[in-house]
């Protein structure tokens, strides 16, 4: 997030796009619902399910999956040729305008009207009300990243943000709302295959030197695989070996059968995960790693606040953190600066070695989180990002072009389908099944469709039925419901039973290597 | 610029506050207690109680302080025996609908834990069946205003106990109808599963039609609970754990937007999970996940408690010297092309940070990732 997550609530305008907000961070739409009642905000939703945030937004969007960019473009014509934009703004802060606006100009409203599936009068209406109620905040979450062409989704957002000069200022920004506990972390720690923590990328020559200086040995300059990379290396057995930690990528990963097939073909698989999960049960060793309550350490948010995890309850059975597993199998075979005692003491060598957390240290972290950039000791954390200039200078304007999502609807796969998450489940339910009153409410997947679409294939609420891709089959409870719309059907993620995946496309987006979980054709058929 | 300071005077202290404060805010940040059933901080100021009434000079009545915008020179009583009496009476009136026993029995300070109770009481009222029972907020406005006898007759109210909801009962016997808990589902959970039914006499919190809370919207956070000040809400799980005796403060495992919690613990036992208050990034509020969805997941039968090494197909416990032993030599045993190390956005940063540092300087590879993109 470029601004915190208070800041939300001082917003004049919201636009929630591609974020089921109140079900997968419900406490953030909590800040949606200050600014709309105490400030009088306004919030514009675009979502083609009606979600329960559609209850409260005073403008409801409902585009077709996968049609963002022509969406966004269409608004960002609107916002030029009414002249709304914020001239002071693009010229002090930006650049690469011209060519952007020029690329405006093939924008027809009724052609992106015809694709999206949005009055042009409401596409303009969204548009104005963005570019007129300032600050205006744009939050989204994985419906605009999860396609083929999730950087374009987000390049168009940026654009939006620049056009109306609302970034670096309270109450405003491009704010992606990120869906774990710790994904944030886990990307400014180095967890990608690209860059060392903090972002500094193991290709550039001073950052790698400064890392083997730091930890006293040569590392490798070639950038790594990526997680779908991975699995496809390792089911042509190029990959032959995986160490996982904490992640059950059989049911969260797109493609699931081939997943389970790559992970069949490994040599050698160690899982170290709090239950034996599904990706657990195809390993060769699994080791039993504690729960949050029971280490110490440090989460980072979604507003890149870094907060304190601290142990409540001592480890249950003989379970270990997983950063002592790590090291103890590190010095087993023969690595140097993994004995550490405590966590405190790795922090101090992250502040040692990254910049942007370069003033963080568990004495900080006592009292309150702190947000990054936090370079030095004095520094008191950063709430809102580029005030003065953008981290590369000047930001630039880049101009997208509508490409559909890599698997359309055809004759015999002829509905679309987008999956998500629900407020009483999380992610592959590792943790939230184990709870009864959470499966007491939502017990099962299903798999929601309009009632048009129902009636033609028969289904009533409550039927089982048969939801068949190009890439495999899942059966579920029909729910129907005009939450969906015409043509659409959505699934959750959260069931082994149901797992949406076997059905999800492994197409991904070419500079973030995303998987296009929100768009794949389907069949629906009642299950006899 | 004029400074937003302003001086008041209360209960014959000075004291300061800021401009846009209620009286009682000011009362509350400089310590001074003043009764309150339908206040809650997190919520608009109700004045429906009149347990906050004070006297100040040069102003008419009895001004409830919570609705009273605090002014410069104001001077200000808070316990007079005026306000005494007047907030007396009001409480006998909550009081003729509200079992009470707990506040007049005579053997109220002398009962210890497992006694039995003397019938002073009717086996449903009795105070050790109330699960709010010495942390009640009731039981301390009344101890303030000094409740002896209720002269007006009373009536057990006989609405239906809801058990079977997830999470929480409710047991509308014990409610005051002070708001707090519908007033939070609406204005601050903008879900408003729940209202004020029926009015009058017969007024009861419930849900449209009397639909189960599943039917009526309700999120199952856990605000209303933590909002109500009396036993009429209570988490299940945890209505007879008793006091905690320590608090740990962390961040919640779910999603990323980071609810500090306080977990409560007795002994070594967590007993409840609550929102905590005084941060940036939750202010007091929190999911259901967090609020209700992580003790069963910690102490489940199902977690995993030794390593596990797989021996022709079938997995045998094993101690964590041979499990790590082989993995050692095991993952030594491939060149840097040919492994990878999955990280994990649920693990802290500095397992993380570790993993990484594993990955490139003792496997010498970067094929590192996790679930960012999922």
């Amino acid at each position: 997030m470029t601004n915190s997550i208070h800041d939300i609530g001082e917003s004049a305008c919201i636009l929630a796009i591609g974020t089921n907000t109140n079900e997968a961070h419900p406490v953030i739409s909590l800040e949606v619902l200050r600014s709309l009642r105490q400030k009088g905000g306004k919030l514009i939703v675009v979502n083609p399910r009606e979600i329960g945030l559609v209850r409260h937004a005073t403008l409801w969007v409902r585009p077709r999956p996968g049609t963002d960019v022509p969406l966004l473009l269409g608004m960002a014509k609107v916002i030029v040729d009414d002249g709304l934009l914020d001239k002071t703004f693009i010229s002090e802060r930006c650049e690469n305008f011209e060519e952007f606006e020029t690329t405006l100009k093939d924008i027809d409203l009724p052609t992106v009207s015809e694709i999206t599936g949005v009055p042009v009068d409401r596409m303009i209406e969204a548009a104005r009300m963005y570019a007129t109620s300032k600050p205006a905040a744009i939050l989204y979450t994985m419906g605009i990243t999860q396609h083929s062409h999730g950087t374009d989704n987000v390049m168009a957002i940026a654009n939006l943000a620049m056009l109306t000069g609302n970034i670096g200022k309270p109450g405003s920004g491009v704010n992606p709302l990120r869906g774990q506990n710790n994904v944030q972390g886990a990307c400014d720690m180095g967890g990608l295959p690209d860059v060392f923590s903090g972002y500094q990328q193991v290709g550039n020559e001073a950052a790698r030197q400064k890392m083997e200086a730091a930890w006293g040995i040569q590392l490798n300059p070639v950038r790594g695989l990526t997680l779908t990379e991975i699995f496809d290396a390792a089911h042509r057995k190029d990959i032959k070996a995986i160490y996982l930690i904490g992640e059950n990528p059989v049911l969260t990963d797109p493609d699931s059968n081939h997943v389970q097939q790559a992970l069949e073909h490994l040599d050698f698989l160690v899982v170290q995960d709090i239950f034996l999960t599904e990706t657990a049960k195809l390993a060769d060793v699994v080791l039993p790693s504690t729960s949050s309550v029971e280490r110490d350490g440090t989460f980072t948010n979604t507003e890149r606040r870094v907060q304190r995890v601290r142990k409540a309850i001592e480890p249950i059975g003989d379970s270990r953190p997983d950063w002592l597993i790590t090291c103890q199998i590190a010095q087993r075979m023969g690595g140097k600066g993994f004995d550490f005692s405590h966590p405190s003491e790795i922090m101090d060598e992250i502040a040692r070695v990254t910049p942007s957390y370069g003033g963080i240290s568990f004495a900080r972290l006592e009292k309150i989180g702190l947000q990054w950039p936090c370079p030095t000791p004095e520094h008191p954390g950063t709430a809102i990002l580029h005030t003065q200039v953008f981290t590369r200078g000047k930001g630039k304007f880049t101009p997208v072009l509508y490409r559909p999502p890599a698997e359309v609807p055809d004759k015999e796969y002829p509905l679309v389908l987008t999956t998500g998450r629900r407020l009483f489940q999380y992610h592959s339910g590792t943790m939230s099944r184990k709870v009864k009153g959470l499966n007491l409410i939502v017990k099962e997947g299903t798999v929601e469709i309009n009632p048009v679409d129902a009636a033609a294939l028969g289904i009533v609420h409550g039927d089982n039925v048969r939801v068949t891709s190009r890439r495999g089959e899942v059966t579920a409870k029909a729910s129907v419901t005009e939450v969906s719309q015409r043509g659409v059907v959505f699934m959750d993620i959260h069931f082994a039973e149901s797992a949406a995946n076997v059905l999800t496309n492994a197409a991904l987006d070419p500079v973030a290597k995303i998987p296009e979980f929100k768009v794949c054709a389907v069949k629906v058929e009642k299950n006899h | 610029m004029a400074t937003d300071k302003i001086n008041l005077t209360i209960d014959d202290t000075q004291v300061a506050g800021k401009v846009g404060m209620t009286v009682l805010e000011v009362a509350r940040e400089n310590g001074i207690y003043i009764p309150t059933l339908c206040y809650h901080r997190q919520l608009t100021p109700y004045g429906g109680c009149r347990m906050c009434i004070v006297e100040i000079e040069k102003m008419r009545g009895l001004p409830p302080s919570c609705t009273t915008p605090a002014t410069e020179g104001m001077v200000v009583k808070t316990n007079t025996p005026q306000l005494q009496d007047f907030r007396r009476g009001v409480l006998e009136f909550i009081l003729t609908e509200h079992p009470h026993v707990c506040l007049i029995c005579d053997r109220r300070q002398r009962c210890k834990p497992f006694d039995i109770c003397l019938r002073s009481a009717s086996v449903t009222e009795r105070c050790v069946l109330c699960p709010e029972n010495g942390h009640c907020e009731l039981q301390e406005v009344s101890d303030y205003v000094g409740i002896k006898e209720i002269k007006l007759p009373y009536t057990y109210k006989r609405e239906e106990v809801y058990r079977n909801d997830p999470f929480f009962d409710r047991d509308y016997n014990l409610c005051i109808l002070c708001g707090r808990c519908v007033r939070m589902c609406q204005e601050v959970r903008g879900a408003a599963a729940i209202a004020f039914i029926q009015r009058g006499s017969r007024t009861v919190v419930g849900t449209a039609f009397g639909h189960p809370l599943q039917e009526s919207g309700c999120q199952f956070c856990g605000a209303c609970v933590d909002a109500c000040p009396v036993g009429a809400l209570a988490e299940r799980a945890r209505k007879w754990a008793g006091e905690p005796d320590r608090e740990v403060v962390t961040t919640c495992p779910y999603c990323g937007v980071g609810c500090q919690l306080k977990v409560e613990l007795k002994g070594d036992r967590i007993i409840e999970v609550l929102p905590h208050e005084e941060n940036e990034t939750n202010r007091g509020q929190v999911c259901v996940k967090g609020r209700f969805g992580i003790q069963e997941f910690v102490y489940h039968q199902d977690r995993l408690k030794t390593p596990l090494i797989r021996r022709d197909g079938q997995f045998v416990e094993a101690s964590w010297d041979e499990a790590l032993d082989l993995i050692a030599s095991r993952l030594g045993n491939y060149s840097k092309d040919e492994v990878a190390v999955i990280a994990s956005a649920k693990c802290t940063n500095e397992d993380n940070y570790v993993a990484q540092k594993f990955g490139r300087a003792v496997l010498g590879t970067n094929n590192i990732d996790h679930c960012a993109r999922l």
